[in-house]
């Protein structure tokens, strides 16, 4: 079973106790295109479900990551400071932008698994 | 075998390389005719060159006491020649208004005439200096005054304050006399509201004032969705701030509702004119309820972008607002003399400050009452009506191998998005490059965000039919050459600029903000 779920605005939240680590989706990745900057939150900041957490800049754009749950931010990716690519190439692994500890685990249930951000996404083109 | 000769014996047309029998493509210097490798002006350094020989100077006591130059600061020495023509020839790299068509979408590149430049250098206008004494400066304050008088009457607002220095200085003006008005009456508010295709300089302005950005997203109509607007609405909102015409080059036909909807909550509406040269002499935003409005003064009345230093963006306001306008500010004196107001007191006691040290760029003034005043009502109402037909005739011939994002037509600027490109493997990105090769300034791309690889398009009321149709002959070829499957050709593209196609991506993560000698040249494609 997933434990990997996906909002509308493509972050994903992968759960692992009740730590939540937080990224943006292959789709996302792919849409902004060559990824340059990313901001990431505070350790020790808390963060709202949909609330605006981190902002990733593209050559396109700009844009906000959502938090797709409550929580407080445990530990963010320094990596991406130096090798922002690393959303590009890997969005879903290496590319994940922040943790945070979940505050309450019944938000998850509103949240998209695997299969309906698939269709999902197949329904925006 | 050569081709035709003419009566002198002479070939009519160039003799090919394939006729001389070898590659002519690479010339010995790398330089291509006119297009000559320019490097930059410090490797051009020659130690002991000067562009002007001036007679030592006289044996005289240095008064610095210890201080002197221990040795050169940096600057390349060149001669006069050496410098002109380095200029020169870094200025014909640049695509300009001057040489091609530039339709660069919500940017408004338009014709600046030459008039304009002529009385900007008057020399009673060129040379003044700000702090000289009133009495010596009464033409240019009646300058200043005569271009409010006309700001007012074109956009229906009684007042205007003429200091701020470009578009986005022309918001945080008018954001702060609208925080200050909210302060007066002790009633703080919270949140801005701001369409989803907003200028990125709306919601960066409300922030910067420590206000929370609401976003409003859009309808199917590519206008602000009523109903959620009014949703948003309520007693912790400052100020919604609207383009009209929007960034998708449609008029927001529901502003007079919005407007009313925003004064029921006792917010005030804050009008981005980015966009007023769509409607000038045509709508005066004072008689759609607006309470504030900058005016690019580059966009519509025509001054060179950015003026060569400070631009100016002017802001109208409303009755409500005037009393919080910042100063300086000229007025008529009791005696007929016009006078500059330079300190809240009197009946400025309420403005809330300086957006600026002097009195505003006055080099932008002279040219924008010079274009009012040349142009008259009817010309300034023909410019907007031309800068509409001219983008909707755009629109019309192009639609069918594009993709409108929008139905129906369009104000000033016509949005396409990438559509026509699914499937080709041909990118928005892609698309622009091969423009350039054409020999035309792209269009604004990726903006607004709110359609799919956006392509906007602003042909402006100076381009004549001609211009336009050849434009749109290419347009469309290229389009056919996307959908034929060459889409290596767009991804190679530009193949004949001075430079390739730049690596953005490593510019942006990787930049190297200093110049170092032997710094190589890079590039993406190539």
């Amino acid at each position: 079973m997933s434990n990997v779920k996906y909002t509308q605005d493509h972050e994903w939240v992968r759960i692992d106790g009740d730590v939540g680590t937080i990224g943006i989706t292959e789709y996302a990745q792919e849409q902004l295109g060559d990824v340059v900057f990313v901001e990431l939150p505070e350790v020790g900041k808390a963060v709202t479900k949909g609330g605006e957490a981190a902002v990733v800049e593209s050559v396109k754009a700009a844009s906000e990551v959502f938090a797709p749950i409550d929580g407080e931010v445990v530990e963010v990716n320094d990596a991406l400071a130096g090798e922002p690519g690393l959303v590009n190439s890997d969005p879903t692994g290496q590319g994940w932008f922040f943790k945070v500890r979940v505050k309450d685990a019944s938000q998850l249930d509103a949240l998209m698994d695997e299969a309906a951000y698939k269709s999902f996404v197949e329904g925006l083109h | 075998m050569s081709g035709a000769m003419n009566r002198e014996g002479r070939p009519t047309r160039p003799v090919e390389a394939s006729e001389a029998g070898r590659a002519v493509t690479a010339t010995v210097t790398g330089n291509r005719g006119l297009t000559v490798e320019e490097p930059l002006i410090f490797e051009q350094d020659n130690p002991g060159a000067i562009g002007v020989d001036l007679p030592e100077p006289p044996h005289v006591r240095s008064r610095l006491g210890a201080v002197r130059p221990r040795g050169r600061i940096g600057l390349p020495s060149l001669s006069e020649p050496q410098v002109v023509r380095h200029y020169t020839r870094l200025s014909t790299r640049n695509m300009g208004i001057d040489t091609t068509m530039y339709p660069l979408g919500s940017c408004t590149m338009k014709h600046n005439p030459r008039l304009n430049e002529k009385m900007a250098r008057l020399p009673g206008f060129a040379d003044l200096h700000p702090m000289q004494p009133m009495d010596t400066v009464q033409g240019a304050l009646e300058l200043i005054d005569q271009l409010a008088h006309w700001l007012k009457a074109l956009t229906g607002m009684p007042a205007v304050a003429m200091t701020p220095a470009a578009g986005a200085h022309g918001e945080l003006c008018g954001m702060m006399a609208i925080r200050s008005a909210l302060e007066d009456r002790n009633d703080p508010r919270r949140r801005v509201l701001v369409p989803e295709s907003a200028h990125g300089t709306n919601p960066a302005t409300a922030a910067a004032l420590g206000y929370t950005v609401d976003s409003i997203p859009a309808d199917a109509r590519g206008r602000v969705d009523l109903e959620a607007f009014k949703a948003k609405l309520g007693p912790d909102v400052a100020a919604i701030m609207l383009t009209n015409p929007n960034t998708c080059g449609l008029f927001e036909s529901d502003i007079v509702a919005i407007a009313e909807a925003v004064h029921e909550v006792g917010a005030f509406f804050y009008c981005d004119g980015a966009n007023f040269n769509a409607i000038v002499g045509r709508v005066r935003p004072g008689d759609l309820g607006i309470d504030a409005m900058h005016i690019n003064l580059h966009k519509t009345f025509s001054t060179p972008h950015g003026g060569g230093g400070p631009g100016a963006g002017p802001v109208v306001l409303s009755e409500a607002l005037a009393p919080f306008a910042p100063v300086p500010a000229v007025v008529h004196g009791p005696d007929g003399r016009l006078r500059l107001v330079e300190h809240a007191e009197g009946d400025f006691a309420k403005s809330f400050g300086r957006m600026k040290g002097f009195h505003g760029q006055m080099g932008m003034f002279v040219r924008a009452l010079t274009y009012i005043l040349s142009h008259g009502a009817d010309g300034l109402r023909q410019a907007s009506s031309d800068a509409v037909l001219n983008a909707n005739y755009l629109l019309a011939r192009l639609k069918d191998v594009m993709t409108p994002s929008f139905d129906g037509p369009c104000m000033h600027e016509a949005l396409f998005d990438d559509r026509f490109l699914k499937d080709t493997g041909v990118s928005t990105l892609d698309f622009a490059k091969a423009m350039i090769d054409e020999g035309f300034h792209p269009m604004t791309m990726y903006f607004p965000l709110v359609v799919h690889g956006a392509m906007l398009f602003e042909p402006t009321e100076s381009e004549s039919k001609e211009t336009l149709d050849a434009f749109a002959d290419t347009m469309r070829a290229l389009v056919e050459r996307a959908k034929s499957g060459d889409a290596g050709y767009f991804q190679g593209a530009p193949y004949h600029t001075p430079r390739r196609r730049l690596d953005e991506t490593g510019a942006a993560r990787n930049p190297v903000l200093r110049w170092q000698p032997d710094m190589p040249a890079r590039e993406a494609a190539e």
